[in-house]
């Protein structure tokens, strides 16, 4: 484990990661993000979801710095006197969650419909790639919208399970920023390393076409792959936030930052701004942090930039 | 040329059936819309007479047939909630839409593209950081918060600005307007900025980023060695070769715009298409929801084609490309 780690950080990789004060803070950020959500139970001042902590008396009270405020609950409390601060770092949680399934998901599909055109070819990569433009060429989060809120119509009564696979499913398959990446770039590279030797070799001595998808031409793709993914982890975690907003994302139980967003904004125009602005800021420090990320990560794989 | 547009003509029309069949396939799966209408203490014979009233009794293809006949003709029937014609509803909100999206549009293009100018070409001077550095926050902030952000500056804090609704509406035939009132224009700022803002960073990035490709081609350092004005040859030169990408961009961005306005005029409570939307989705209004899916990929449709065709008029190249291979 150390040897590994300190083999990546004399590594060119690792060099470029130092040379980048953008990288670095924003590894930090994103680390501090992920540590809370895991353990949010540890680290979280109060339970938001344990009504029985919850006092009304202390329902409204503005950050502790401001007037009124209480050290005990530093960025506020809302309408049913749930500390906000506890609140954020659940949500977060959840926000991550979907976030990295949604694009988990993507990648599955994605990838092995890259693969699968790509190295297949004729008329299944011609229909596939026709997919591909006729997705993309609808805005993500109009089609994400859609599905979510189609499904929403449809099943009204939904389990919360449910629910979150919906969602997930909506994030993943939403326009240019879903899967449609993802099998794009594979499809381009697979068609690239389909033709070099060491797959025209693999196949003369017998081994199995799936397996020289798998084994042989999959290691070599998920360069680019990477890069995309990191930086679709913010608009996931984005999209999620909007269609909780609208009121057609995450079920109710389980709040994530967009829908700590959309309850705070009904407190704005009695003045309790913190209500919604503190998700508000977490959800862009969140997206702030993950793309600087994927832009310097683009940067080091791209060896064209060395 | 009539060859590629044939076959987008086609793929628009798959498109347009694909979209109708599962909004159609709504009204079959979405829970029994008699309940909603009637509520829970209503007789069998009020049940089975709005059934056939609502064409609810017939068979699966009949319906579908009878779905794609009166959506062609922009009739999809009544609202479940409001009971009012959805072509009538959809009518009555598109205006708010479109002038929202207009505004927006014009404002991004008016203020995106001379920042873009300037931040190419004073590259590291002090303004041009500070546009990159606030485009960066541009695309990485949601729409709904921008609008947030600035009801809660310009109307909870300062009182400057309304923050929801069209404010006073004059009609001008069937189209209700909000741009003719000054206090139309009050209510038009915030929501318009919010819209404007994603695009606004976009096509600033972009003509940046083309801006500063274009100055470094040979064509530039002759102009410059004949000894053009700076201006004939930032702007006769560079910049009309910027605006091919633009122009598609931004041709696609409209449809950007439509979407993100369903975001935006739910943070300001907008009484327009999006609106409606999100209100169907609440109320499982099943018309209402198939009408505008409809509707907004009809639009995109049209959008897509006209980009490629203006694309294949505007740059030579390609009807070349097209007409060779």
């Amino acid at each position: 484990m150390r040897q590994t780690l300190s083999r990546w950080w004399d590594s060119d990789f690792g060099y470029s990661f130092r040379q980048s004060p953008a990288a670095i803070i924003a590894a930090v950020i994103a680390f501090i993000c992920i540590f809370c959500a895991v353990f949010a139970g540890w680290v979280a001042p109060h339970n938001p979801f344990d009504l029985s902590t919850l006092e009304l008396g202390d329902a409204r009270l503005p950050p502790a710095w401001e007037e009124g405020g209480m050290a005990k609950y530093l960025l506020g409390t809302d309408d049913q006197g749930r500390d906000i601060l506890s609140a954020l770092i659940y949500g977060t949680r959840i926000s991550l969650v979907v976030g990295l399934a949604a694009v988990a998901l993507s990648l599955l599909i994605g990838v092995g419909v890259g693969l699968l055109a790509g190295a297949v070819g004729g008329w299944l990569d011609a229909f596939l790639m026709r997919l591909c433009d006729v997705v993309s060429s609808f805005p993500a989060i109009l089609v994400a919208l859609l599905i979510a809120g189609v499904a929403r119509a449809l099943y009204p009564q939904a389990s919360d399970i449910a629910a979150f696979f919906v969602l997930i499913l909506a994030i993943a398959f939403a326009g240019s920023n879903g899967w449609v990446q993802y099998a794009r770039t594979v499809r381009a590279s697979t068609m690239v390393e389909r033709g070099k030797e060491y797959v025209q070799a693999a196949r003369v001595t017998g081994v199995p076409a799936s397996r020289i998808m798998l084994r042989h031409i999959l290691p070599n793709v998920t360069g680019p792959v990477m890069v995309l993914a990191t930086i679709q982890v913010a608009t996931a975690i984005i999209t999620e936030a909007t269609l909780s907003f609208l009121g057609v994302g995450v079920p109710p139980t389980s709040p994530s930052l967009g829908t700590l967003i959309r309850v705070g904004n009904d407190y704005l125009f009695s003045g309790e701004w913190w209500i919604t602005i503190f998700p508000g800021l977490m959800l862009v420090l969140i997206a702030l942090s993950v793309n600087l990320l994927g832009d310097w990560l683009r940067d080091a794989l791209n060896p064209r930039l060395r | 040329m009539s060859v590629f547009i044939l076959r987008r003509l086609l793929q628009a029309i798959v498109v347009m059936v694909s979209v109708a069949f599962v909004s159609f396939l709504l009204f079959q799966y979405v829970g029994d819309p008699v309940v909603f209408l009637l509520g829970q203490e209503a007789t069998p014979e009020q049940i089975r007479q709005l059934r056939a009233d609502l064409g609810l009794d017939q068979p699966f293809f009949i319906q579908f047939w009878h779905f794609l006949v009166n959506a062609a003709q922009g009739e999809f029937g009544l609202s479940l909630r409001q009971g009012a014609k959805v072509s009538r509803l959809l009518a009555e909100r598109f205006p708010a839409t479109f002038e929202l999206a207009l505004v927006a549009a014009i404002l991004a293009l008016v203020v995106g593209i001379p920042m873009g100018v300037y931040a190419a070409l004073r590259r590291g001077s002090f303004l041009s950081q500070v546009f990159m550095t606030v485009s960066l926050l541009g695309v990485s902030l949601p729409t709904f918060l921008i609008g947030i952000l600035l009801i809660l500056v310009f109307s909870v804090w300062l009182g400057w600005l309304p923050s929801f609704g069209r404010g006073p509406t004059v009609n001008i035939g069937w189209w209700s307007s909000s741009l003719v009132t000054v206090d139309g224009w009050r209510h038009m700022i915030l929501p318009a900025v919010t819209l404007a803002i994603f695009q606004l960073t976009l096509i600033m990035r972009l003509v940046r980023a083309e801006m500063l490709e274009v100055l470094r081609t040979d064509y530039i350092k002759f102009a410059r060695a004949r000894g053009l004005t700076d201006r004939a040859i930032h702007f006769g030169h560079a910049l009309k070769n910027t605006l091919v990408p633009v122009m598609t961009i931004t041709g696609l961005q409209l449809g950007g715009l439509i979407a993100f306005a369903i975001i935006t005029e739910t943070v300001f409570q907008w009484p327009g298409m999006g609106l409606l939307f999100i209100q169907a989705v609440t109320f499982a209004d099943v018309p209402v929801m198939a009408a505008y899916l409809c509707l907004i990929a009809l639009i995109f449709v049209i959008i897509n084609l006209i980009v490629d065709m203006l694309y294949a008029a505007v740059d030579p190249r390609l009807r070349v490309a097209k007409a060779t291979g």
